[in-house]
This record gives structure tokens, sequence and C-alpha cells, in this order.
């Protein structure tokens, strides 16, 4: 396996009075498509924010890239390299799509080379480049929030949940899109919960389930054994294909 | 960055037309026509219309830092006041030293001990609002009830310091003289400083419209108001941020309170308590948040008025809030609603 470019080790996080982690143990290979599935309210929105710095972990180490980012602000860990799309995608409605990536280009314009490549994944952005976002429907959005994403070159992705709510012609471009992506040498944790958008796209799998790590290892050997798939995932996959 | 080679490739065909809410911009000429009958006069209904605009940019001037502060913030700041009072007071500063200009009889020396005045009480409400947000506001940051106590606290606080500084008593200051007076044109009467306030309330609010469209400043905070949380995740720092735009904010209404305060050519302590009801009706009118919002309501908030006392003086003390009221049940998030996440 590739070396870890992102490391959790016993992350424990509590929400107020809530404990949504409970010491999540995982790694994320540098170059490689890591998925995080589990049914809703396993923590893995939880385990991206804690990640990012939105909500501080209680105790437990986070290493990216070797160092130890517990405790970093959100914008220090994005500095470090982080690009965050969140499952509410966070765009700004209020902004055209030229804005939300200008903004999202921290260090200055970005070079048409980088663009070019964006709006080749994302064409659709190309054509309502100076309208508000807001106006977009929700798979243009998706595409913006992951545009934003890579405006500038990270070191590792965290998308969460982005083929939700998305009909299924959007589904398989958004597939395609990262399909790209990996093939760029991008670094990725995706949460998901469409298995057939998972399994089409993983290196790796983790699977969450209260808060833990019930499963980790190659996707592969998930997709390969139907009796794994119910036993960690609860239900009949060929279903959600 | 290659906006030209996108826009040159982009179709053009097919696109969703941006929908421009001209309604709430129609407002303001609406109503001035709609007044016209009722006001009877032609030059009157200019003199009325002036004074409203005057009236209405000077309530810009010392309501467009709260509603930049609440908007991207989410900060309650009843101390707002205090800033618009503390700017009226350093004009002291300068109208001490530099009294002599006042009764000169230069426009360019009474302009410039204006464009003084301001500078100075922008610079001090500045200084005072880096303070105030750091000990006062800072701590109390995501509780709303916390923040109207501990901002009404510090509000009561520097009023107390004001009294102790320059004494309880009311303090006259003079219009500087060529801004005394009106200008006369047929039967229309034009006070000279209204005049000057418009001047100075259309530059400020352009300035402003300026740097929140055209500059990458501008962007992060629009984009602040809208989602802080997602701003931190692009990796930018939005503490320092909020802190800037309370400063800027805490300036704004130091440059309102001067322009009041040559208004009223008295100073008193109380003075930007005074306003805050008004302050809070027009950034509520316009849309929390909103600049060209908090604008048009100041606008609209100091016409109505105005028209309202000539016609009907007895209504005059409840007009804004039956604007208020008016404006909220067509829109019940002000007239232009900033996106939210």
């Amino acid at each position: 396996m590739a070396e870890a470019l992102l490391q959790l080790s016993g992350v424990h996080t509590h929400i107020g009075p809530y404990h949504i982690l409970h010491g999540v143990d995982f790694a994320a290979p540098a170059g490689q498509l890591t998925m995080l599935l589990g049914r809703n309210g396993a923590g893995k929105t939880t385990a991206l924010r804690t990640i990012m710095g939105l909500w501080q972990a209680s105790s437990g180490t986070i290493r990216f890239g070797g160092e130890d980012i517990t405790r970093n602000t959100t914008p220090d860990i994005a500095r470090a390299g982080i690009g965050y799309v969140p499952e509410s995608m966070g765009i700004f409605a209020g902004l055209t799509v030229r804005e939300n990536i200008v903004l999202a280009a921290r260090s200055g314009p970005v070079d048409s080379t980088r663009l070019d490549w964006m709006l080749g994944l994302f064409p659709a952005l190309k054509r309502f480049w100076n309208l508000p976002a807001g106006n977009l429907s929700g798979g243009q959005k998706q595409m913006l929030a992951i545009a934003r994403a890579i405006a500038e070159p990270r070191r590792l992705l965290l998308i969460d949940e982005p083929t939700k709510g998305l009909a299924p012609v959007m589904v398989r471009s958004m597939i395609e899109a990262f399909k790209a992506l990996k093939a760029a040498g991008e670094t990725i944790l995706l949460v998901e919960q469409n298995f057939h958008a998972a399994s089409a796209l993983g290196d790796n799998v983790l699977v969450m389930d209260d808060g833990r790590i019930v499963h980790s290892g190659p996707m592969s050997e998930l997709v390969a054994d139907k009796n794994m798939q119910q036993r960690l995932l609860g239900l009949s996959l060929d279903a959600h294909q | 960055m290659t906006d030209i080679a996108v826009e040159s490739s982009a179709s053009t065909e097919q696109l969703p037309r941006t929908k421009t809410d001209w309604l709430p911009l129609l407002l303001v000429p609406a109503l001035a026509l709609i007044a016209l009958p009722f006001v009877g006069s032609g030059s009157t209904w200019v003199t009325l219309t002036v004074a409203g605009l005057a009236m209405g940019m000077m309530i810009f001037l010392m309501a467009s830092g709260l509603t930049l502060v609440f908007g991207l913030m989410d900060i309650i700041n009843f101390g707002h006041g205090v800033f618009i009072s503390l700017g009226a007071y350093a004009s002291l500063l300068v109208l001490g030293p530099l009294g002599g200009w006042v009764q000169a009889d230069s426009i360019w020396l009474n302009l410039g001990l204006l464009l003084l005045c301001i500078l100075a009480a922008m610079g001090f409400t500045a200084v005072v609002g880096a303070v105030f947000e750091r000990v006062i506001v800072r701590p109390v940051y995501g509780s709303h009830l916390k923040q109207i106590l501990v901002t009404m606290g510090g509000l009561i606080v520097a009023e107390q310091a004001i009294h102790a500084i320059w004494g309880a008593s009311p303090i006259a200051i003079p219009l500087p003289a060529t801004l005394r007076g009106a200008f006369i044109i047929g039967d229309v009467v034009m006070e000279r400083y209204r005049v000057v306030a418009v001047g100075i309330g259309l530059f400020v609010f352009l300035g402003m419209q300026l740097l929140l469209n055209r500059t990458r400043l501008g962007l992060l905070i629009r984009a602040g108001v809208e989602n802080p949380e997602m701003v931190e995740a692009l990796g930018y720092r939005i503490r320092r941020l909020f802190v800037s735009v309370f400063v800027a904010g805490s300036a704004l209404a130091g440059l309102g309170g001067v322009m009041w305060a040559f208004y009223r050519q008295t100073l008193t302590a109380g003075m930007g308590m005074d306003v805050m009801v008004l302050v809070f009706i027009v950034i509520i009118i316009g849309g929390l948040g909103s600049v060209g919002g908090c604008f048009v309501g100041s606008i609209l908030v100091a016409l109505v008025a105005n028209y309202v006392g000539f016609v009907e003086p007895k209504l005059a003390l409840i007009s804004n809030i039956l604007v208020m009221a008016l404006v909220l049940i067509w829109r019940p998030q002000g007239l232009f609603p900033v996106a939210r996440r």
C-alpha cells in the first residue's frame, strides 16, 4: 500500500453533549481514492469536519503529510493543502461562478492550464461563468463545489457525498470527473452512499458504523464479497446499482 | 486569470437570465412621485425630497457599518450608537485647534475643516472599535443574548466616559460659515449642508459598492456574509476579516456621527443611542447584511418621514414603524435578502 498522506489515530469527537466519533483510526494513502462508506449517522461527515478542524477532536491525533494537524485551525489546515467539499456544497450563491473560483484560488489567479483542465472536467460551468452560483441546478452546484476545491493544487481532497440527490445522468458525469481526478494523481477521501459510484471509483474502502471504522481494505475485496457487503452495510447492495 | 478566454468561448445562448431585482429600487422614485400630489407645491416637494435624501445619506452612513458587522459576524451590536457619539465628539479634537477655520469665508477652508473632522472621527472610532471588538464583543461570539447585554453595557460605559471627558452638558458646534444657509433656485430651497451630506453619502456608498464588487477583499466579505465557515475552509483567516470589518464599521459610524453632529449643531453623549432605533429599522428593511438594501432603506425611511411630517405631522412619529411593517409584510427578509447557507 502507498504511504499514508492522512492518518487518524484514536480520534474522538464530541459535539456538545454527544459523543460522535469513538476512536477513529484510518489512513488515506497518497495518490489513491479512498471511499468512506456507512449508513446515515455513522459519523462520516463528522470525520471529515474533524479533519478540517471545523469540529475539534476531543482526543487522538490527525497527521497530514507527517505533521500533526489535530489542533490546527481550519484556515491552517486548508493552507496545508486540503481541499474540502461539504455535503451542503458550501457554494456562495450570491457570487458568480467566476467569483467562486477566484476566491478559491487563494494564492493568486488560476493559471490558464489549470482552468482549462478544470473546465474540461466540468464544461457546464463555462456556460454559467458570469451568472450567480445560486442560479445553478443541484448538479451544477456540486460541479462548482468540486471545481472550487481543485482551483489550485491540493495535496488531499475531502469530498462529502457528491452524488447525493443528483439525477443518474449527473451521477455518471460526476463519476467520470472523479476518474479524471484519479488519473491526475489526486489523493481523495470521498464519503459516498451510492455503492455503484463508490465501487466504480474507490481504490480502498473504509466502512464506518457508530463512530468507528469497522472495516478497511481494498475496494475490490468488498466488491467481490457479497456477504461482506451485507454484513458491513446491512443491505443488498445490488439494489443500489 | 483567463476570464476573457472563458467568456469568449462560452455560448451565450440558452443561458438562464439573471433576474435583476428592480422592485425595491423603484420604491424610492415611486414614493417620491406618489408624495407629489399630497405635498401640493412642486418647490416644497423638491425641498422636502432633497432634505429627505440628505437625512437618508446620514442614516446610511451611520447604519452601513452595523449591517456589515451583523451580516458578516452575526453580531448584534447595540453599542454601535456609541461610535456615532464618539465620532461626533472626536470632531472637537479638530474644532479646538482649528476653530478659526469655522468662521473663515473660504469654502476650501470650510470643507477642509469638515474633512479633517471626518478623518479624526474615523480614526478615533476605528481605534475604539478595535478595542471594543477585542474586549467586549469577542468573548460573546455566537450568543445573541449575551451580545445584546454586553454591548449595551459597553454603550453605557462609553457614554459615561464621554461625560467624564467632555462633560455632561450639550456642546454647541457651529457649521462652517460657507456651509450655512441655502441654495435658492426659484422657489426651491436646498440647505447647503444637506447637499454636501448627499455628496458625501453618495461618495461613501459608491466606494463601498466598488470595494464589495470589484475587489478581492469585497469578494471575501460578501462570501463571508453568506458562509463564513466555507471561507475558512478555503484557507482564509476570517477572524482577521471580522476585526477589519468591525473596525471599518465603527469608523463609518464615526463618519456618520460627524455629519449628524454638524446637522444638529449640538453634541450630546446620547446622540448615537437616539438614532439607533432608526438605524435598526433601516438595516432590517434593507435586509440584514446588505449594503445596497441599507442604502435604499435609509432613503426610503427618511423620505417617508419628511413627506409624512409635512402632510400629516401627527403620523410622523410612527411613519418609520409603518414603513418597516409594510416592507416586512411584502418581503419578510428585507428588500435585498442576503443569501445564506
